[in-house]
């Protein structure tokens, strides 16, 4: 069976919001009965762009989480629906039916991922339709997917069984919700590690005839624990990064390693993501 | 060959040439009536006119009347002495050339040039004529255009600043705008191989996200859909300056309108003689070769004479008025080519230096997302990156690779430091910098300190900048032995570093740095990928800056290749007073300023200073403002809106899609449709002139015919045909439009091009775009300076410098000695000792700078202005569009979209700031009210916040209180970087930042 999902590779979104804005142009002043209403000009984010810096100036990065409706495969929305006003179709996606959603607000709150928006004019519960309008019309991707200039966005089209070996393979992840609820969504994020992780880092710099440098090409470990966690070796800066990390996940050790010996070592505990700072070797 | 025997025949007998005129005439008027009968769109074009027109021979000798009245036509032989029109032929023979092959434009113009032809009587009726008269052979029926697509929509095509689109049209109203998609009959895509690997680009053009806007603009509840009056303005009594900018405005009728703006056009002229009307547009238009500023407007303003405003290089600056000194480059304004970078890039270079530099939020220019995925093959390869910018950007967010962040205006004295490493540690191409440059040793003992006892280290540039010693010291060895590609801005040639008050002494040392790697040898050249695709840069289609139609010889590249191929009638302007952009306040207030020109044809065209008024000239008392705001682009904004205030202006105009910016300043509003209103044609990313073959950033060439998709929103009218009503007024409707239909017009561009020979017209206007084929791998174009660091001859693709402008035509470069010159001969030979601007690139601290400490304590953030993302300039922002909801555009606080103003959540904290709380951020110059967003990509005493705010609200008194639009050039100094030049420093600028409370301002 043809089913659709989405991919986001979050290390490949940079922010430039063309799939935030072609899903205003496709959804806003355009009614598609049977999908949906008209999205209002200002307010909603069915494609909804979050976003993230990770460290303290001058070691940082930024990353970017496009979230539309996750399309799940067991909706709360669907469960919290009356008269049948959100459907999952057999391709996955998922539709709030704007003949039957008439004030039906508490839709938007049966989302784990806040992906549904209200409609106050309307008076309707409303989200990302996937552009099913278009996709059953023949079209190849939907708007946020055909506007995406990095790749960062993909349609995958086929059905389970290929869709659990590419999540498999490529080692995808879908959002985690609280409560211990298993939406099962269909929008799977590759590199999430770069929005929902932190990284930890430094600078090795040394003293050489009086003048600092950058100490490139050492070795440095991150251990915690007993546990050597990962190695890493500096770069032309001096610089260098553990990524990957869980956001409090207490003390660890960084060693610098010079030939044989320790030539350093800075134990931290880890809250967020940030840096060790310059560390100097004697 | 039918042609050359009608010659023979009418050479041999007047006789015959009277009796085919005669024949002609009559034929006329049977077509006429015939059309009139079966023909609704001449029926409608005729509509319920009621004219006398009639055709004859100069003398009477020989004619034929036709009376038009009440949808009907009637004809005699013979003249009518009370004709409403008369077309007027010297002789029979001319008048039967003419008729019988109106394709000839050549001969018809050169007929009118030469009298053969006259056309008398109001000039409105005999543009009505010479309409229909030419309708009775173009487009006798309506053009079948588009393609038929899902739900009931048609498909059309339209071009933007931001890249090609597919426009879907249902009912007459646009449904969405999208990319273009190619299919598989669109030209055939390049493959580069390196490393083992082949890139083939998608088959696709991407597009910048204003675009993707578009839509919710074209409909914008700003739009100007009626003309309008300032309510308290008289054209016959009380003008009220003073108010402009206060008071509301009132719709009136067409004809009022341009009524009022004709006569005043005549009456300014009559009373203060030549040079008192000014016209000044922003840099871009809505896009379209025939809609362009440099095209149709530039035909009207010198049809009625106008004073020339001239722009400063605003993108270039530091580059047009330092960087061209070392290598040349004036046709560029001291930019360079980037011709084949792309693939010499992928294949040898291991290190990008991104320097001010962020194509990712930029797109070069007019360059969409086209450069992204090369960057990520780049990424692929395992090339190393760095990027230099004071504000982590987007590209370095992107692609990753170490950010050094240098204090803004600082970022000379970091390429000094590197200069001395590469000297001191022998990291230099010495070869090539005794055979290819000269001066080098001049500039090597400054930099070693031999000149001033300052060695130009490491660590004395760190005070300067910030940046830690050692990671600079690691960059200069890094850059020294990896092959390195340097991109000074987003592209070659622009970047923020080159609009502040160093902006002159770093453009120049990006230049020397590179003479000092070997520029052109493999690995070792200029850019970021952004520019240098392998496509054709054979085939020949004009860019915008070519002038269209504009018939203008001095200030477009009409004369270089457009002249030949659509011949047109001058149209040079008697006008020869020019006034600087960034002085058009003084200008006015002050009615004296001076400057120096933009004149890319040599070295030495800035150099002729500009004085205003110029002798025997009017200063300016008329006002035509035209397309986008000065308020979110031009320094010290607030000077603009004290001028337009001032009763030294008597009258102004403004000629607008938005009712935006400048446009509540003026008198009479007139409105423009959008280019998805009217037709055009246009090639993405070609803008000719000073950005020669500036499509080689696109992977594939796109050339869209621009479709009128929809009518024009209410009562607006596109920019020509504006312009030709009011020419009608004023008695010059044939020399400004020849006659000729904007259809007709954006025909003979097509028929200019190399277009003919690939593809039909009617095919091109139904399918409405054609993709360039990628060239055989032996045509594509060489590597830019490839020939000049293997001392060959100049053989990249392009026609600069000019064939006197060097020593042996193709040999060397532009400069002096033809070689990279360290020590600039065109300076030693215009101001040697000039202190601003010597003749080898130095450190001269900024004029506006932590170095001046009173000033500093006072206003301790150095404010940084790039050029936006989500806009294009004012393009796209404001006007209540969707880029509006964009998070890191605007931020809606109170019911009202605030402009963003980045700050370190450091300074922020000092200063009780938190995210999203409204601030004023202010200097001696002015106010801006703000949202604070609260980041780490700003070191701290750097803030952030980018021009191009199309929205001017001030809160109080226009010109003199603070701004809630977000107006960021309110702030930044008018100064030019060095005295002798015309240049923005936009990038210099300290402000203080305090939270803003509305209670407090009242």
């Amino acid at each position: 069976m043809k089913t659709y999902a989405l991919i986001v590779d979050v290390e490949k979104c940079e922010n430039c919001n063309n799939c935030f804005l072609s899903c205003k142009d496709e959804h806003c002043g355009n009614d598609w009965p049977g999908y949906a209403a008209p999205q209002p000009p200002h307010g909603h984010r069915w494609m909804n762009i979050k976003r993230r810096e990770r460290g303290t100036f001058p070691m940082i990065d930024a990353a970017y989480r496009p979230t539309p409706c996750m399309h799940c495969d067991d909706p709360p929305c669907l469960a919290a629906a009356e008269h049948d006003a959100v459907v999952k179709r057999d391709d996955g996606i998922v539709l709030i039916l704007p003949e039957r959603a008439r004030g039906q607000r508490g839709l938007a709150a049966s989302c784990p991922y806040g992906a549904i928006w209200w409609n106050e004019e309307l008076q309707l519960p409303q989200k990302c339709t996937f552009c099913a309008h278009l996709l059953d019309g023949g079209w190849q991707q939907p708007r946020c997917v055909q506007s995406c200039p990095t790749g960062a966005l993909s349609l995958f089209t086929g059905d389970s069984e290929q869709l659990q070996n590419i999540v498999v393979d490529e080692g995808l992840q879908v959002l985690p919700v609280g409560s211990g609820a298993h939406p099962r969504p269909r929008v799977y994020y590759k590199n999430l590690y770069r929005y929902d992780r932190c990284f930890i880092g430094g600078t090795v710099a040394r003293m050489r005839e009086g003048v600092e440098e950058c100490a490139d090409g050492v070795s440095v470990v991150l251990r915690q624990g007993r546990d050597l966690l990962a190695e890493a070796v500096t770069d032309e800066f001096g610089d260098f990064r553990f990524d990957n990390l869980v956001r409090d996940s207490g003390d660890y050790l960084v060693e610098i390693v010079v030939g044989d010996t320790i030539a350093a070592a800075r134990p931290f505990s880890l809250g967020v993501s940030g840096s060790l700072g310059t560390i100097m070797l004697e | 060959m039918a042609a050359y025997f009608m010659d023979r025949v009418l050479t041999r007998s007047e006789g015959v040439s009277d009796l085919l005129f005669r024949l002609i005439l009559v034929s006329l008027y049977q077509l006429m009536r015939f059309k009139l009968a079966y023909n609704p769109l001449f029926r409608s074009s005729v509509g319920d006119k009621e004219l006398t027109a009639q055709i004859k021979i100069r003398g009477d000798r020989l004619g034929r009347t036709y009376v038009f009245k009440q949808g009907r036509l009637t004809s005699t032989g013979g003249v009518a002495p009370a004709a409403d029109v008369s077309l007027i032929f010297s002789d029979t023979r001319t008048a039967v050339r003419l008729m019988l092959d109106q394709s000839n434009k050549l001969r018809q113009l050169n007929a009118l040039k030469n009298f053969r032809v006259d056309l008398e009587g109001d000039d409105r009726d005999a543009m009505w004529f010479s309409r229909t008269l030419s309708m009775l052979r173009y487009f006798h029926t309506e053009p079948s255009y588009g393609i038929p697509a899902q739900g009931g929509t048609t498909r059309y095509v339209s071009n933007t600043n931001g890249g090609p689109v597919f426009v879907y049209v249902k009912e007459g109203r646009i449904v969405r705008i999208t990319p273009i998609i190619f299919d598989e009959k669109d030209g055939r895509s390049w493959t580069i191989r390196a490393r083992g690997k082949e890139f083939t680009p998608p088959r696709r053009g991407s597009v910048n996200p204003y675009v993707l806007g578009l839509k919710s603009l074209i409909y914008s509840k700003d739009r100007l859909l009626y003309p309008m009056k300032r309510v308290d303005f008289d054209p016959h009594g009380e003008r009220n300056c003073a108010n402009r900018g206060i008071s509301g405005y009132q719709r009136i009728s067409w004809d009022e309108a341009l009524d009022i703006v004709a006569s005043e056009i005549k009456r300014v002229k009559q009373q203060h003689g030549p040079g008192a009307i000014m016209n000044s547009s922003g840099s871009h238009h809505t896009w379209g070769n025939l809609g362009y500023w440099l095209s149709a407007k530039t035909r009207f303003m010198n049809s009625i004479g106008s004073s020339h405003v001239v722009h400063n290089p605003d993108s270039w600056e530091g580059w047009y008025w330092g960087a061209m000194h070392h290598w040349g480059n004036s046709m560029r304004n001291g930019g360079s080519d980037t011709y084949g970078t792309v693939e010499d890039c992928l294949k040898e270079a291991e290190l990008i230096v991104f320097w001010s530099s962020d194509p990712e939020s930029t797109s070069g220019v007019y360059g969409a997302f086209e450069g992204t995925v090369r960057r990520q093959w780049a990424k692929e390869l395992g090339i190393k990156m760095v990027h230099i910018d004071p504000y982590f950007n987007h590209t370095a967010a992107l692609m990753g690779g170490k950010w050094l962040a240098p204090r803004p205006d600082t970022g000379n004295a970091m390429a000094l430091a590197i200069a001395w490493v590469w000297i001191t540690e022998d990291l230099y191409d010495k070869e090539y910098v005794t055979e290819r440059t000269v001066g080098f040793e001049t500039w090597r003992d400054y930099i070693l300190g031999k000149h001033d006892g300052i060695p130009k280290t490491p660590e004395w540039q760190e005070p300067e900048t910030t940046v830690p010693a050692r990671e600079v010291r690691a960059l200069a060895r890094m850059w020294g032995r990896l092959k390195t590609y340097l991109s000074p801005g987003g592209l070659v040639g622009f970047g923020g570093a080159c609009r502040c008050a160093t902006g002159t002494e770093w453009a120049r040392s990006m230049v020397c740095l590179m003479a000092m790697q070997g520029l052109g040898k493999p690995g070792r050249n200029l850019g970021c990928l952004q520019q240098g695709a392998p496509v054709d840069t054979n085939f020949y289609f004009p860019g915008y800056a070519e002038g269209g139609l504009s018939g203008d010889l001095d200030y477009t590249g009409l004369r270089v290749s457009v002249y030949q191929r659509m011949p047109q009638l001058p149209s040079m302007n008697s006008v020869s007073q020019m006034i600087p952009r960034l002085r058009i306040p003084e200008a006015i207030l002050d009615q004296a300023c001076e400057g120096y020109p933009t004149d890319p044809k040599s070295i030495e065209g800035q150099f002729r200073k500009i004085v205003y008024p110029a002798p025997g000239h009017a200063p300016v008392r008329m006002y035509y403002k035209y397309g986008g705001s000065h308020f979110g682009t031009m320094a010290d904004s607030n000077r603009y809106a004290r001028a337009y205030r001032s009763d030294n202006l008597e009258f102004v105009v403004n000629q607008s899609i938005w009712f935006e910016g400048e446009a509540a300043f003026a008198d009479i509003i007139l409105p423009a449709c959008t280019n998805f209103e009217r037709w055009d044609i246009g090639e993405t990313a070609n803008s000719g002139g000073y950005s020669h073959h500036q499509f080689i950033q696109w992977n594939h060439r796109v050339i869209t015919m621009q479709h009128k998709c929809i009518e024009p929103l209410g009562e607006s009218k596109s920019d020509y045909q504006i312009f030709l009503e009011l020419v009608e007024r004023l008695g010059l409707g044939a020399p400004f439009s020849e006659g000729q239909t904007e259809l007709q017009w954006v025909r003979r561009l097509f028929d200019a091009s190399d277009l003919p020979q690939v593809i039909s017209w009617p095919e091109f206007l139904k399918k409405g775009y054609y993709v360039v084929p990628a060239p055989a791998e032996a045509n594509r174009a060489p590597v830019s300076w490839r020939w000049f660091a293997e001392g060959r001859k100049k053989d990249v693709p392009e026609l600069a410098p000019l064939p006197s402008d060097y020593s042996q035509w193709r040999e060397g470069l532009q400069t002096q000695s033809g070689k990279l010159e360290f020590e600039s001969s065109s300076l030693k030979r215009f101001a040697p000792d000039d202190p601003e601007r010597p003749v080898i690139p130095t450190w001269i601290p900024s004029w506006e700078g932590h170095h001046h400490k009173a000033l500093y304590e006072k206003y301790p953030l150095n404010l940084i202005s790039p050029h936006p993302r989500y806009s294009f300039h004012t393009m796209f922002d404001g006007k209540d569009g969707s880029i509006n909801d964009v998070k890191d555009h605007r931020v809606l606080i109170n019911g009202r979209y605030y402009w963003i103003v980045r700050i370190n959540s450091q300074d922020a904290a000092a200063r009780g700031i938190g995210s999203n709380d409204l601030v004023t951020m202010f200097n001696d110059r002015g106010a801006v009210i703000c949202a604070a967003q609260l980041t780490e990509r700003i070191p701290p005493g750097t803030v952030h916040s980018c021009e191009g705010s199309s929205v001017y609200e001030p809160t109080g008194e226009p010109g003199s209180s603070p701004d809630r639009g977000g107006c960021i050039n309110v702030l930044t100094p008018s100064r030019n970087i060095i005295k002798k030049s015309h240049s923005s420093a936009s990038n210099t600028c300290l402000v203080e930042v305090k939270l803003y409370r509305e209670e407090a301002q009242k």
